[in-house]
């Protein structure tokens, strides 16, 4: 029943798919004036899910530390908002651009430090690395300590708020995607995919493996930062364990997004994003105090029962019925 | 922090107390990060669930200490129902990855570890516990060094439960198979051991050992939901620094990153103990990556 409908997907040409999918989500806050936020956590999810995936699926480093350039990206964003003293507009564009600056430095800095590390020793780090970030977050006065920041408030009237920092997540998602579509089909997404197969056999052919790696990580960082000043401004107020640097949700859910839509693939993380976050919206009000166990036990399901993701899932079908061994 | 530093350089007396508390809490880590080792080892698995495990022991065994059961009954209580909880995710989640990628053995018992970490908090609140046992302190060098006589039993115990699980491996029946499967798992299975048991077995006394750890640490110190990882990643880097079936290396690196932690929780200031405990395993994997690339291998 299902199989005729995915036909069509796969014949429909990809420029339609995004032409289609721009309008919709250009349109949507205006269809759904009730969940524009929602809406808005959606594409970050997306941002999440897409930028893990560089370092998780098409490098094969998995990462869970990620989380680590989405807080410095809230703080950096937050801090100029603050300090600076300027408009609010001005601050803002000022303090994005300064979020996405330290988490590409951060990135270049750890990269160098950890990339070199391979298999779970570099998941374990990424972890560390992470958490240790949230703690000491915590203990800087600066920045607020444990009891965290808050923004400014939005100049705008009631409502535009939330529907301005749609639009501005949604550029984020899209200059995202659209960077890693194109990223992908050139050499250097060759190249890390070769890593991914054979590192040791791609630096045997001359690629600069560990460099390759580096500049892979700062380019999601720069999105990741970005994402964490919206989100910052979004949410109003920014916690250095529970918002910014907070491994057990944000952190953890964009490997499991990933991984749900499928790793490795462009699309796969887009699709387990939207899955994720639907199902997510729908049932964490029915499960009131045991959502975070339902996460728990929602991520040992998919690694156990569903690894290969949707488009994994998908690929095999379709190997199916064309007859082949899958 | 200067002035910490300073005040311990100063008086060495105090400087030793802290170090002592320090030596004293190490014990507890080691005895986790033997189990880390084990289950490592035997079973080829990263087991990020082990602090969450601590800490369900430890909750268990408070549990029982405050419906009546003595003190003395503490650790077994906990050991034993921690050994059928690991009998038991052995054969619900475990055994599934096994012989999987080891991506999928870290996010799976990450997985778990969020599972158990909420359910202690749903179930026992999120307060921080201690069971007070109620034998006081002893003091030296005329009251400058105090250590709670809880914590030296709690020291004693940990190094008594780990030295029984290490006999057991070297001579019992059982322990040798596990022993042989930890070498070669085919040939173990070729030559009539029942690996999926031996498995079992395996992460059952991993269980244990944690329950033991933690029943100790909510006698002699505290527990919360929220340090298990902090547990977790103190286990892994034992490991690392000890290297994997070296039971001397792990007692001796628990122990030095007890003190080291408890000097550095001073010095720093208390609020930022767990950041350096995540900072250290970064280092130590950092350096231990540099070293290794000088011979050009790498960390893996």
């Amino acid at each position: 029943m299902i199989d005729p409908v995915l036909d069509r997907l796969r014949k429909t040409p990809e420029w339609l798919v995004l032409v289609v999918l721009g309008l919709v989500s250009l349109a949507a806050p205006f269809i759904m004036p009730g969940l524009v936020t929602q809406l808005a956590f959606l594409w970050l999810m997306v941002v999440f899910a897409q930028t893990w995936d560089v370092l998780g699926g098409q490098l094969g480093y998995n990462s869970f530390g990620n989380v680590i350039f989405f807080g410095i990206g809230c703080y950096a964003t937050a801090v100029m908002q603050r300090d600076s003293g300027l408009p609010y507009f001005d601050a803002l564009t000022l303090g994005l651009l300064l979020s996405a600056l330290l988490a590409l430095v951060a990135a270049l800095v750890f990269g160098a430090a950890l990339l070199g590390i391979r298999g779970h020793y570099f998941a374990i780090a990424t972890l560390g690395l992470g958490i240790a970030a949230g703690e000491l977050a915590a203990g800087w006065d600066y920045i607020g300590a444990g009891s965290g920041m808050s923004l400014p408030l939005f100049p705008g009237e009631l409502g535009s708020r939330e529907l301005f920092f749609y639009f501005v997540m949604l550029a984020i998602a899209a200059v995202c995607f659209l960077t890693l579509r194109w990223l992908y089909g050139t050499r250097f997404g060759l190249a890390m995919n070769a890593i991914r197969d054979d590192e040791d056999k791609a630096e045997a052919m001359g690629l600069h493996t560990t460099a390759i790696k580096t500049v892979a990580w700062a380019i999601s960082a720069v999105f990741l930062g970005l994402a964490g000043g919206v989100a910052g401004n979004m949410l109003g107020f920014i916690d250095p364990r529970d918002v910014a640097f907070s491994g057990a949700t944000f952190g953890v859910w964009m490997v499991l997004m990933a991984i749900l839509g499928g790793k490795g693939t462009l699309w796969g993380p887009v699709i387990g994003a939207i899955v994720f976050h639907i199902t997510k919206e729908l049932f964490w009000t029915y499960l009131l105090g045991w959502q975070r166990v339902a996460l728990g036990v929602l991520i040992v399901l998919i690694v156990l029962f569903f690894p290969q993701g949707i488009m994994g899932w998908l690929a095999d079908r379709r190997r199916a019925r064309a007859g082949g061994a899958a | 922090m200067v002035d910490n530093f300073l005040l311990l350089v100063q008086n060495p007396n105090f400087a030793l107390d802290v170090v002592l508390n320090g030596l004293l809490a190490g014990a507890i880590f080691a005895l986790a990060a033997y189990g880390m080792s084990l289950v490592w080892g035997v079973l080829n698995i990263v087991n990020i669930v082990q602090g969450e495990l601590v800490v369900l022991g430890g909750y268990i065994a408070y549990a029982a200490l405050s419906h009546g059961v003595p003190a003395y009954a503490a650790l077994p209580v906990s050991a034993l129902a921690m050994f059928a909880i690991g009998w038991g995710l052995y054969y619900t989640v475990i055994f599934r990855v096994v012989d999987k990628d080891l991506f999928i053995s870290i996010l799976a018992t990450f997985g778990l570890s969020i599972v158990i970490q909420q359910l202690t908090n749903t179930i026992f609140g999120s307060d921080v516990r201690s069971f007070d046992t109620g034998l006081g302190s002893f003091y030296m060098l005329d009251g400058a060094v105090t250590v709670a006589w809880i914590k030296v039993i709690a020291f004693v115990l940990a190094m008594v439960s780990g030295g029984v699980l290490w006999l057991f491996l070297r001579h019992a029946r059982l322990g040798q198979a596990i022993r042989a499967t930890a070498q070669n798992p085919r040939a173990a299975h070729i030559l009539g051991i029942n690996t999926d048991r031996v498995y079992a077995m395996t992460y059952g006394l991993n269980g244990a050992l944690c329950g033991a750890a933690g029943s100790l640490a909510v006698m002699a110190w505290t527990i919360h939901p929220y340090i298990g990882l902090p547990y977790t990643v103190r286990s892994f880097m034992i490991v690392v620094v000890a290297g994997l079936g070296n039971v001397g290396g792990v007692v001796v690196a628990g122990l030095s990153l007890g003190a080291l932690e408890n000097v550095a929780g001073f010095v720093l200031g208390a609020e930022y103990q767990i950041a350096f405990v995540f900072t250290l395993m970064v280092l130590i994997l950092v350096w231990r990556n540099w070293r290794a690339a000088r011979r050009r291998t790498y960390l893996s």
